[in-house]
């Protein structure tokens, strides 16, 4: 899995996302974990599933919350070259949600893909 | 083998903690090596120095303090997370102008590129939380 390459070695990254956006920290923490690992160059990929899901949901509004909304930052991810992303697909249907109803471009994956997609990492940062 | 640890709740609350010094402490009596120890989220709060536990309690902080001494440990407390929770050594409480700093002995306070470099340092990274 890990590779070698001029700048050193080329580790698979898989940051999995489970939770709610706002209840917890976690959702928010992850999101800065991705955006400074970005600078290391390595394979990076996301995945999103259960209530994670609803961190990518469209037309957030936490101004009652008085909490930040920072599902516009997951539009940055491209610009670090970070642009696998995956969603599970009951997760989403579970909750009402489309692929369309989602801030970024994903790939809708089914439990059976997104378990070999876990399978082929070398480091798995859950939160 | 050389592993990486990543704790990510805070001491007493939750087990894992605990759990991860239970683990480094087994993988060095095994002959292992731990590159580092990351703290984040509320993980964070077991590097402050000011906890007193019941004396008929663990001390949490202190046992690892202890156990970096001993085996020269890199504890590292992620600054962003730590900043958000009050938790700084005396470099960042001077910066911050604040009157007080509370990290513990054999911790320090860096980025979140530790984390990252300890996934990609280690041959095995293992996560402590939720």
């Amino acid at each position: 899995m890990e590779q070698q390459t001029a700048g050193g070695v080329v580790k698979k990254f898989l940051y999995v996302n489970r939770r709610a956006p706002y209840g917890t920290i976690y959702a928010l923490e992850s999101l800065e974990v991705v955006l400074i690992g970005a600078a290391f160059e390595q394979d990076v990929s996301l995945a999103f599933l259960g209530d994670g899901v609803f961190q990518l949901a469209k037309g957030q509004d936490t101004m009652a919350l008085e909490v930040k909304n920072f599902s516009p930052t997951f539009r940055a991810l491209a610009d670090y070259d970070v642009t696998k992303i995956y969603v599970d697909e009951e997760a989403l249907q579970a909750r009402g949600l489309r692929e369309a109803d989602l801030v970024i471009p994903v790939e809708v994956v089914s439990v059976e893909r997104m378990a070999e997609i876990m399978e082929s990492q070398d480091v798995i940062l859950s939160f | 083998m050389k592993f990486g640890v990543v704790v990510n709740e805070g001491p007493y609350t939750h087990q894992a903690s605990d759990t991860a010094y239970q683990f480094v402490k087994a993988a060095l009596a095994k002959g292992h090596e731990i590159y580092r120890v990351f703290f984040y989220h509320d993980g964070v709060n077991n590097g402050t120095r000011l906890t007193v536990p019941p004396q008929d309690d663990r001390n949490i902080v202190k046992r690892w303090s202890e156990l970096a001494a001993q085996h020269k440990l890199d504890l590292v407390v992620c600054i962003a997370a730590a900043q958000r929770r009050g938790l700084m050594d005396k470099s960042e409480a001077k910066r911050n102008g604040k009157d007080a700093d509370n990290l513990a002995l054999g911790f320090r306070i860096s980025g979140l590129g530790q984390l990252i470099e300890a996934g990609i340092q280690a041959e095995r990274l293992v996560v402590f939380g939720d």
